[in-house]
């Protein structure tokens, strides 16, 4: 994955750029010190690193702009930054950039449950948001795995999903107002407690866009009341194609699950050695989960299970109390944990159409054997959201190359089927060079127009989502 | 004499705006009016189920299908469209039959969408041709994509003013087997809304909840299984305390009632334009007593109010510092916003300008 080479103009006026970034902000805001700025060189991508100019890690919104403006004036480009957790770079700093990081600002600003909204900045993470509810039996549904680390704004950016999304929907289906600041210092207020847009929906199109349209410094959020309860069943099948076909008659029969999540033979493997979760060893594995009262919840594992059972499992087991719940939930949370236990590993999330289930995962396994790399898989299969691991060995020279070019033959297969390059994780760096397999010329110059009248002069994370060239111009125009 | 293209090809289309100097009129099923100044351009021939799989609960469709036909297909796969498409013919005083692009461009939630989310949440997929005449596509057929920018965000709601959507991909999801609604009757705005946000501040799955302004009278609905509705019928009336009758309706009875509510039959009769506002439920009250309304409909828990106000009034006046925005459905020419920030209209502006360079889509609209 190539950078542009940083500008050399702005690399020489660094100190000037700090100087008046700190001339117009608090002391302890700005970071330029090498040593510290350093923690800002990466993302979870951390194959890719590269410290940035500055940091600026302001306290309020009116910061935020102030540092906006100021590189807007003087065309530095600026990276913005939630916790860092991206798995695609969408954080990664260049060295000629200014990181402007919301960390600092993780208040809840208003709890209003009778409207059913939580107005947050967008340096809170994930988990605390339902953090600040839950006593009071509520919670914010969009729940990736990283939620204990990621930050709201980093979820907004990338419009992040998780497990539960199959019945919750992701963070753009939760999200009911920002507060966005323009590159041009502009503090807008973008949707709010009320439902659906006033004119063209902005926040639908903020939402996803990567950083690349805005700083988004607030966000109002729907929560939700806490359902009775959940509960999971498990079931092993000795056949891929059958998993896919029982998650396929599952939906069809009116059940809606909160979560179906599948895991396949390597992945069972590997996470069995790690965590004993008692998996039975098979080829195929689904977690399903309902919700509900006891007897709600009855009502629905029974129709699922009786559709399991035309399917001829392996193993069925049903959780009947929190206790199993958690043994059934213990070795799918601990998958990524136990691959990368075995080496290291790149982690994709194409999505495909759920009937091509079991073709496309025969087809990765051809590809590992062709690559002599090996691939678990372990994903969201009710909305077709894969996540094949691919292993590698990050010291061993030319694995990390061989890992991404099989990655990318994956990631064009889920295209192929009819599906996408990325679910959840978002373009970044790392799927960037291969938008134009997904989309052509005219389709991403529709969406690199919305940049233009956004940030004209290409300041904001303008070297990620779209392929390298294709931005080039653009890039370049910028007077420096 | 203003005239009529219609195309039954996505490249006809491409090429006609191509060449277009002059502006149009973008019409799908004509259940709003429409200027007959400018020439027309029907969606209509558009029109097929291009792929169903109700095992991944999607659909594509070409935009000119109608409503009506896409909502069949569904039922006889016990499936349906979630956000329960509004149904706005008799309130306006119009015929013709809704199209699934015109549903989707226009972001026409009913009921549900309080508890499912909008039409615009179920969109996943559009292909339009745009001012240029390019064919463009975003999004795609599964349910998770993050994959560059959401421009189908974009479309839902813009009204035909950035594209002429050609085809479009939605999720479904399936049809509940049985319903029930709570009646609770005699109560004033106020109460109805603490009833309505108490209802779905429980964990009982409550899919809609509108007031009747009129009769008084609050609706709260819950669907699924047969014992599940049962049981929570009864634990919402145990949870609930307000000290009039809660009367039930079930599975026929209570569809009638939503069906009711979703074709806005309290006030279809009216004269007046029909007005939609959309404000955060608690402030619903006080929008209603101060445009002195004495019928129409608070959907939503209170957060949207549909009413008839006599033609040359404006509800927009009133919101003042309250937050949110008004739209007047009748207005043919003007279907005008309410924003006033001029950052926010410059890239509203900015972005029509992209889209549609030549200005030649649904000029006077979303002004
Ligand atoms: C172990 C692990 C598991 C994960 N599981 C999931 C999962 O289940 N589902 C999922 O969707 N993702 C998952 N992720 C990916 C990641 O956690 C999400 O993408 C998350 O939303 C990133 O949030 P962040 O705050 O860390 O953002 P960062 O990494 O800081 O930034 C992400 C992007 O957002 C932009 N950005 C950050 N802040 C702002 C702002 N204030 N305004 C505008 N743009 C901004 C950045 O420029 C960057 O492009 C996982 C990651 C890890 C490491």
């Amino acid at each position: 994955m190539e950078m542009p080479a940083p500008d050399q103009f702005t690399l020489s006026r660094k100190a000037e750029i700090v100087a008046r970034l700190r001339a117009a902000l608090p002391a302890d805001v700005v970071i330029d010190d090498p040593a510290e700025t350093r923690a800002y060189e990466c993302d979870a991508l951390s194959a890719y690193r590269c410290p940035p100019l500055a940091v600026v890690l302001p306290y309020s919104t009116e910061e935020v702009a102030t540092a906006l403006k100021i590189c807007n004036e003087m065309n530095v480009p600026v990276v913005p930054r939630g916790a860092g957790t991206s798995l695609a770079g969408g954080a990664l700093p260049t060295a000629d950039s200014v990181i402007i990081g919301v960390a600092r600002m993780n208040e809840v600003l208003e709890c209003d449950y009778k409207n059913r909204v939580i107005r947050v900045q967008t340096g809170r993470t994930n988990l605390s948001v339902t953090g600040a509810v839950e006593a009071d039996d509520f919670f914010y549904a969009p729940d990736p795995s990283s939620q204990l680390a990621c930050a709201i704004a980093g979820n907004i950016a990338m419009n992040s999903g998780g497990a539960h999304c199959l019945k919750y929907g992701v963070t753009s289906n939760n999200l009911m107002g920002v507060k966005l600041v323009t590159m041009q210092g502009d503090i807008l207020d973008i949707g709010g407690s009320h439902l659906d847009a006033d004119g063209l929906d902005l926040l639908g199109v903020i939402c996803g866009s990567e950083g690349q349209l805005g700083i988004v410094t607030e966000a109002t959020l729907r929560i939700l009341h806490k359902p009775e309860g959940a509960l999971p069943v498990l079931m092993g099948f000795d056949r891929n194609e059958v998993a896919g076909a029982c998650v396929s008659d599952i939906i069809r029969a009116g059940v809606l699950p909160v979560a179906i999540e599948f895991m396949d033979r390597p992945c069972i493997r590997a996470t069995e050695a790690f965590a004993g979760a008692g998996y039975p060893d098979c080829e195929a594995l689904l977690i399903v989960e309902v919700e509900g009262s006891d007897l709600e919840i009855e009502e629905q594992l029974d129709k699922i299970l009786d559709i399991a059972k035309t399917h001829n499992p392996v193993e069925l087991r049903r959780a009947s109390d929190a206790a199993e719940a958690g043994r059934i939930w213990l070795g799918r949370k601990s998958a990524f944990g136990a691959m990368g236990q075995i080496n290291d590993y790149m982690c994709l999330d194409g999505t495909i159409p759920v009937s091509q289930l079991p073709y496309v995962l025969r087809r990765i396994s051809e590809l590992s054997a062709e690559f002599g790399l090996d691939v678990g898989n372990v994903f969201h299969a009710g909305d077709g959201n894969m996540h094949p691991l691919i292993l590698y060995n990050a010291n061993k020279e030319g694995d990390l190359e061989k890992c991404e070019a099989f990655g990318a033959e994956i990631l064009k297969l889920c295209v192929e089927v009819g599906g996408c390059l990325t679910g959840e994780h978002g373009v970044g760096i790392e799927k960037r060079d291969l938008m134009s397999v997904q989309f052509s010329a005219l389709d991403l110059e529709a969406q690199m127009q919305i940049k233009d009248v956004f940030d004209p002069k290409w300041l904001l994370n303008a070297a990620k989502v779209f392929p390298l060239d294709a931005t080039q111009s653009r890039r370049d125009g910028c007077p420096r | 004499m203003s005239q009529t293209f219609k195309f039954k090809d996505e490249q006809d289309l491409a090429g006609f705006v191509q060449e277009r100097v002059d502006p149009v009129f973008i019409t799908g099923g004509q259940t709003r009016g429409v200027d007959l100044k400018h020439d027309r351009v029907d969606m209509t021939g558009l029109s097929g189920v291009v792929d169903y799989e109700p095992g991944a609960l999607t659909m594509v469709a070409k935009a000119g299908t109608t409503l009506q036909h896409i909502e069949e297909v569904l039922k006889a796969e016990g499936q349906q469209l979630a956000f329960e498409p509004t149904i706005l013919n008799t309130a306006l005083g119009t015929s013709g039959a809704s199209t699934i692009g015109g549903v989707l461009a226009t972001n026409a939630s009913g009921p549900r969408r309080i508890q499912a989310g909008a039409a615009r949440d179920f969109l996943l997929g559009v292909r339009y041709v745009d001012g240029h005449g390019n064919v463009i596509k975003n999004g795609g057929r599964v349910m998770k994509n993050v994959t560059g920018y959401d421009i189908v965000k974009l479309m839902a709601g813009s009204w035909g003013t950035l594209g002429l959507l050609s085809e479009v991909s939605f999720k479904v999801l399936p049809m509940p087997t049985a319903q029930a609604t709570l009646v609770i009757s005699g109560i004033n705005a106020d109460v109805a809304v603490d009833v309505m946000s108490a209802s779905l501040n429980t964990a009982f799955d409550v899919t809609g909840v509108a007031y009747d302004i009129a009769a008084q009278c609050a609706y709260v609905r819950l669907e699924g299984f047969e014992q599940s509705v049962k049981y929570r019928t009864k634990s919402l009336i145990d949870t609930l305390t307000v000290d009039r009758e809660i009367a039930v309706l079930e599975n026929d009875d209570s569809a009638a009632a939503w069906s009711s509510i979703r074709m806005l039959s309290a006030i279809s009769n009216q004269r007046g334009d029909l007005w939609k506002i959309s404000v955060r439920p608690t402030d619903g009250p006080q929008i209603v007593q101060k445009l002195g309304l004495i019928s129409g409909i608070m959907d939503w828990s209170g957060g949207l109010i549909w009413a008839k106000m006599d033609a040359g009034k404006t509800a927009r006046d009133i919101l003042g510092d309250i937050e949110g925005h008004a739209i007047n459905l009748s207005a043919k020419t003007g279907l005008k916003f309410s924003n006033t920030n001029p950052a926010l209209a410059h890239l509203q502006g900015a972005l029509r300008e992209k889209f549609d360079p030549k200005g030649i889509f649904n000029p006077g609209l979303m002004g």
